[in-house]
């Protein structure tokens, strides 16, 4: 096997035996998008406009929920030293680690959306181009938040130092899939966001790994 | 289970070498100009009073972190030279045991064969548990066992690696004297084998071919 898969099956395995942590960023996720509906009532049309917005900003806190745990655990137990130990390219690895963030953190979260995304009334192309750029959008939000995971291992009260540090970095993120739906649903071409989201995909793959990868290093030493 | 490790005997049976290590946590110099050689079937026993930086030099030996000055040789070359090959003839132990508390004994020694690049077949990760008298406890979460118990699963892991060399910190801890009989015979069959052992321990260690450094 791939140290890639390797290490995903090993945190997905793990994550199936405590199952309450993951469950808890998604009904985060749930029932922060579920609130807006209900407290602002019945008006379609407000709802139509803020729902992009909503249902990213919430994408963006529930991810942040689970990151902390990315590397913390194994960094407890001593478990990332070895790690660090493996014969095999530390970067994929962490990679391994990211992909299996994004498995549970984030692909839940697109295959949620369309439910969230009705109760905000919005239509069926709005639904889809929801979900494309949360399937774009979230393996960001999962590789710059490594960064922050791992520059704050072993820090008290990381987690708050994390968010502040991760949060800034999410905005282009958040404008251009937020933006990319509310472009379609007044009519407008969404593909300019699409590109840009890609863009940014694609620009944090290649260097996310090994930035991470050598913060993980840094805090072991 | 039997292993051997190629040996580089032709021109010197040398394995791991320290040269002139210097080592500073913080402001504070542990140590300074250390030198010694580590050769196949040997053991080095690393004692000092708590604070004298003998698991700073473990980690240095491992690779984990970087001396001030001076370096660390494997087989002759500087360990940075290729971290990965070095990595493959090499079992760390930290005072921290890494197993996955969610994971069953059965299940981490697994992870961490696939981890380490090691082909473990189910009948050698089994026989290695009930070696250490881990019978029927095998797909139980490490949770549930005891420190000793813990260090027993580390113990099947030191025999299913099949690195040839251990760096073991403080491997003794924890341990009843019948385990304490048990590692030090896997230790003798790891020498036996041609593979060679760094460890710190408080206690006196019962092993041929020690050598002890004083810190």
């Amino acid at each position: 096997m791939s140290p890639l898969l390797t290490m995903v099956h090993r945190d997905l395995l793990l994550v199936m035996r405590r199952k309450s942590e993951v469950l808890t960023a998604l009904f985060f996720f749930v029932v922060v998008t579920s609130l807006f509906p209900l407290g602002i009532g019945a008006d379609a049309a407000l709802l139509r406009k803020i729902a992009p917005g909503v249902i990213w900003v919430a994408a963006l806190l529930s991810t942040l929920l689970g990151l902390q745990r990315m590397f913390a655990a194994d960094y407890a137990d001593g478990a990332l030293e070895q790690i660090a130990l493996s014969p095999q390219p530390m970067v994929l690895l962490v990679a391994g680690k990211i992909l299996a963030h994004w498995i549970v953190c984030g692909l839940p979260l697109v295959i949620l959306a369309p439910m969230i995304g009705i109760q905000f009334d919005l239509d069926a192309s709005s639904l889809y181009v929801l979900m494309g750029t949360l399937l774009l959008g979230t393996p960001v939000l999962s590789l710059v938040g490594s960064i922050g995971a791992a520059l704050t291992l072993g820090v008290r009260g990381g987690s708050v130092l994390m968010s502040l540090l991760i949060l800034p970095l999410y905005i282009p993120v958040l404008i251009f899939g937020a933006g990319a739906v509310y472009a379609n649903s007044v009519g407008l071409d969404s593909s300019g966001h699409f590109s840009l989201l890609g863009a940014l995909l694609i620009l944090a793959l290649a260097f996310v790994p090994w930035v991470s990868t050598a913060a993980v290093k840094i805090a072991i030493e | 289970m039997t292993v051997t490790f190629p040996t580089t005997s032709s021109h010197s049976d040398s394995v791991l070498e320290a040269r002139a290590l210097s080592c500073v946590r913080g402001e504070k110099p542990l140590f300074a100009n250390l030198s010694f050689e580590l050769k196949t079937g040997e053991c080095l026993h690393i004692r000092g009073e708590n604070g004298v930086g003998k698991t700073s030099l473990l980690r240095l030996l491992s690779g984990l972190s970087k001396a001030e000055s001076g370096e660390v040789l494997w087989r002759q070359h500087s360990i940075f030279a290729d971290v990965s090959a070095y990595h493959r003839h090499l079992l760390f132990l930290g005072h921290r045991d890494a197993l996955k508390e969610e994971l069953s004994a059965l299940e981490n020694l697994q992870m961490y064969a696939s981890l380490d690049d090691v082909d473990l077949s189910l009948e050698n990760a089994l026989g290695a548990l009930a070696r250490f008298g881990l019978r029927g406890r095998e797909n139980l979460p490490v949770h549930y066992l005891s420190a000793g118990q813990k260090r027993r699963v580390l113990m099947a892991r030191m025999l299913t690696r099949q690195a040839s060399l251990w760096i073991l910190d403080e491997p003794f801890n924890a341990l009843d004297v019948q385990a304490v009989a048990e590692l030090e015979r896997l230790i003798e069959e790891h020498q036996a084998r041609g593979g060679a052992v760094v460890l710190t321990s408080h206690q006196a260690v019962s092993l041929d071919h020690v050598k002890v450094l004083e810190l």
